[in-house]
């Protein structure tokens, strides 16, 4: 089985800073990481290498030095890394963007074998739109699974995935035919810490490196700046939360007063009971 | 097999600048280097002022000048010894350094580093990051073969290993070759980053473009401790800090955040960030027990450089120099014995004391060894009574209130004798003129 991870490098937004004269966001500087929902989607491709025996390929479009977060997902335990990079990409939307990584998907299909699983984290944290995922899928006409918790099975002989998928009201469990296009959700799983070996062996590996002509894109226009019709009207910051903290009220027991607080939580979001109750179900029956 | 093709010339632990240095001089010279860090990326976890010093880098990487990241050029060095509203400077500023190759920058670690890390992967050594080395690894006979990590899997192997790990030697304390290090010898540093745009810095400052200036202060702003204060002006932001020994801060219940709020409300300071926003803080340890505090250096396949050898000049505020030129030097000791075919044992490796020798970084040290003990014992004279009475002297001395000059300097002698009495003085001099030696 071959299982491709596209991963974002994004700033590390914890350690971003607003420029205090212009208020434009400073990058120099700022360190930058994996798109931490990627990491979800990558521990997952990982856990099915060790369990199905699958070659997982790390895929990422940026610049030059995202060679970098593709040189850390091979320290987890991909097994190749592939930078789509060149300057034609600079200022890409989700439109853009998934074009060119469905692009560079077909090349990777070509060179070293059809995916049977494209992952995706469920966003990314600079831009958190959630659309390169399903984007990706539509352009290569994928089977698409969004916000997945967890793959309950995958059968290679029929060709089947079986996920479950979170969703507002309680937990969907959902099969479908492969080759399929995951959209991992957050909290799912725990990322590894790969060995020595596989840190040495990430440390000097060869990244593969495509540019735009590499991966057969002839059309420059659906690139890049030219090809987002995303326009940023304006940039500003939230306003401040207008709802109010509340003060539960509680007496008796800790059970009695855990309660309380639940029950308070629940009258709020019932939305939330149900997944609750859903999970509790699936755990317990 | 694996394992075999993990046998490296050397391990290099640490990618700070004495790390760097060596990884950058060993690798330069075709040895097979491997570097481990255990940061996200060389830097991540390095605090200093700022002040790189050209010099030490220059040996290494002549033209640094081009690339590396660098703030200001220092051109004006101010020190000061302040009571608590006042302070007395000593100001030197010349344009000779507004020379074609500065002597001084001031730099933002961070970035520096990395650049300074670019350079080793560039020259040809493998750079292992977030991976933290948990101690050596030894032969029967003793010799030190490799090392061990957090990760799972083999240890690493080489023929010698440099301890460039940082002031607290972890690795080197685990592995039995050095003590814990003593709360006397080292210092703990707070430092904030204060931005403001380059025109503020620069009018109040008086500067003009890269000009940086240095001020480096010492008194009651420590209350009473064995420390002093600093602020550096980098291209939009200034750097200001403060730091004490750590039996000082253990004795005194001050908390190093309570001594930089102090020092940044200080009369003479405060209007120098007035409309700064802060935007980073940092702490770190700085080794400060000098030349008598420099644990074991070499011993049988392994060497210590940089902040793990104690190789602070405290007097003179240098560190990152020292780091580098130890890391260079203990680099060409393994190239020169790489070369040779020898083995890198204790008796071959002492050849890298015998190089420190011949530099700056011993002479220096050695130079100044009884002044770390001369300061911490007396810290109560030379933090607070001497700058208390330096600073009452200028008031009464500048202050025009009919009173005779005559009668002016009979009061200045007076405080200064009934404070520290003209023994007292005279023995403060001899103790410092010989520690100074």
């Amino acid at each position: 089985m071959h299982i491709v991870v596209c991963i974002k490098q994004v700033p590390d937004s914890a350690q971003i800073r607003v420029h205090p004269v212009t208020n434009t966001i400073m990058r120099q500087g700022v360190p930058t990481i994996i798109n931490p929902y990627d990491l979800f989607a990558l521990e997952e491709a990982l856990r099915l290498k060790d369990t199905l025996g699958a070659t997982v390929t790390a895929l990422c479009m940026g610049p030059p030095t995202a060679a970098e977060s593709l040189r850390k997902a091979l320290t987890f335990g991909a097994d190749r890394a592939v930078l789509l990079t060149d300057r034609y990409f600079a200022g890409s939307d989700t439109l853009a963007t998934s074009y060119a990584l469905s692009m560079a998907l077909g090349k990777i299909g070509a060179d070293y074998g059809t995916p049977e699983i494209v992952f995706t984290g469920k966003q990314t944290i600079d831009g958190d739109t959630a659309q390169v995922g399903p984007g990706i899928a539509s352009r290569l006409n994928l089977n698409q699974l969004t916000y997945i918790s967890r793959i309950v099975e995958t059968d290679l002989e029929r060709g089947t995935i079986t996920v479950e998928r979170r969703a507002e009201t309680g937990t969907q469990v959902l099969a479908t035919k492969l080759p399929v296009l995951i959209t991992m959700l957050e909290a799912t799983n725990e990322m590894r810490r790969g060995s020595i070996e596989k840190a040495l062996e990430a440390a000097r590996a060869e990244i593969v490196t495509w540019s735009a002509a590499d991966v057969g894109i002839e059309d420059l226009a659906k690139c890049g700046l030219r090809g987002s019709p995303t326009i940023v009207k304006k940039v500003f910051a939230p306003s401040a939360r207008s709802e109010k903290a509340e003060m539960i009220e509680a007496e008796g027991n800790l059970e009695a007063r855990a309660n309380a607080v639940i029950d308070a939580l629940f009258a709020k979001a019932p939305a939330v009971e149900d997944d609750l109750y859903a999970q509790a179900v699936h755990h317990y029956v | 097999m694996a394992e075999m093709q993990d046998r490296f010339d050397v391990i290099v632990v640490g990618a700070g600048p004495s790390g760097n240095a060596a990884a950058y001089t060993l690798a330069k010279e075709g040895l097979n280097v491997i570097q481990i860090e255990r940061g996200e990326y060389s830097g991540s976890k390095n605090v200093q002022g700022a002040i790189l010093y050209a010099d030490a880098l220059e040996k290494i990487i002549p033209e640094f000048r081009e690339e590396a990241p660098l703030e200001r050029h220092v051109i004006e060095q101010r020190m000061w010894t302040m009571d608590d509203t006042s302070h007395t400077g000593m100001h030197y500023r010349s344009s000779d350094f507004n020379e074609e190759k500065p002597n001084r920058y001031t730099i933002l670690r961070a970035q520096f580093d990395k650049w300074f890390s670019s350079k080793v992967k560039e020259a040809g050594a493998l750079v292992l990051c977030e991976t933290t080395v948990t101690e050596l690894v030894k032969d029967l006979t003793g010799q030190v073969i490799g090392v061990r990590t957090d990760r799972s899997g083999n240890p690493i192997f080489a023929k010698v290993v440099i301890l460039a790990e940082g002031v607290n030697g972890l690795v080197g304390q685990r592995s039995g070759l050095r003590d814990e290090i003593a709360p006397e010898s080292v210092a703990l540093a707070v430092k904030e980053m204060h931005f403001l745009p380059r025109e503020t810095i620069e009018a109040r400052f008086n500067l003009r473009g890269n000009e940086g200036v240095v001020i480096e202060a010492m008194g009651t702003i420590t209350k009473g401790m064995t420390g002093t204060g600093f602020l550096y002006t980098n291209e939009e932001s200034i750097s200001v800090g403060i730091g004490c020994i750590v039996s000082d801060f253990a004795e005194s219940n001050v908390t190093p955040s309570q001594l930089l709020e102090a020092f940044k409300a200080h009369p003479s300071i405060a209007p120098l960030l007035e409309g700064s926003e802060v935007k980073e803080y940092a702490a770190h340890l700085i080794p400060e027990g000098g030349y008598k505090a420099i644990p074991r250096l070499t011993g049988d396949g392994w060497i210590v450089v940089g902040d793990a050898g104690q190789f602070v000049n405290a007097v003179h505020r240098e560190g990152s120099n020292l780091a580098m030129t130890t890391g260079r030097v203990a680099a060409e000791t393994v190239v020169a014995l790489h070369r040779r075919g020898e083995e890198m044992d204790a008796l071959a490796l002492k050849d890298y004391e015998r190089r420190l020798e011949a530099t700056f970084v011993m002479k220096d040290l050695r130079k100044y060894k009884g002044i770390p003990a001369l300061l911490h014992a007396n810290k109560g004279t030379f933090f607070g009574a001497y700058p208390r009475l330096i600073s009452q002297a200028m008031q009464t001395w500048f202050r025009v209130d009919g009173i005779d000059k005559k009668t002016k300097e009979k009061a200045i002698f007076r405080n200064f004798r009934e404070t520290r009495s003209v023994w007292g003085m005279l023995g403060d001099a001899w103790r410092v003129a010989r520690a100074w030696r």
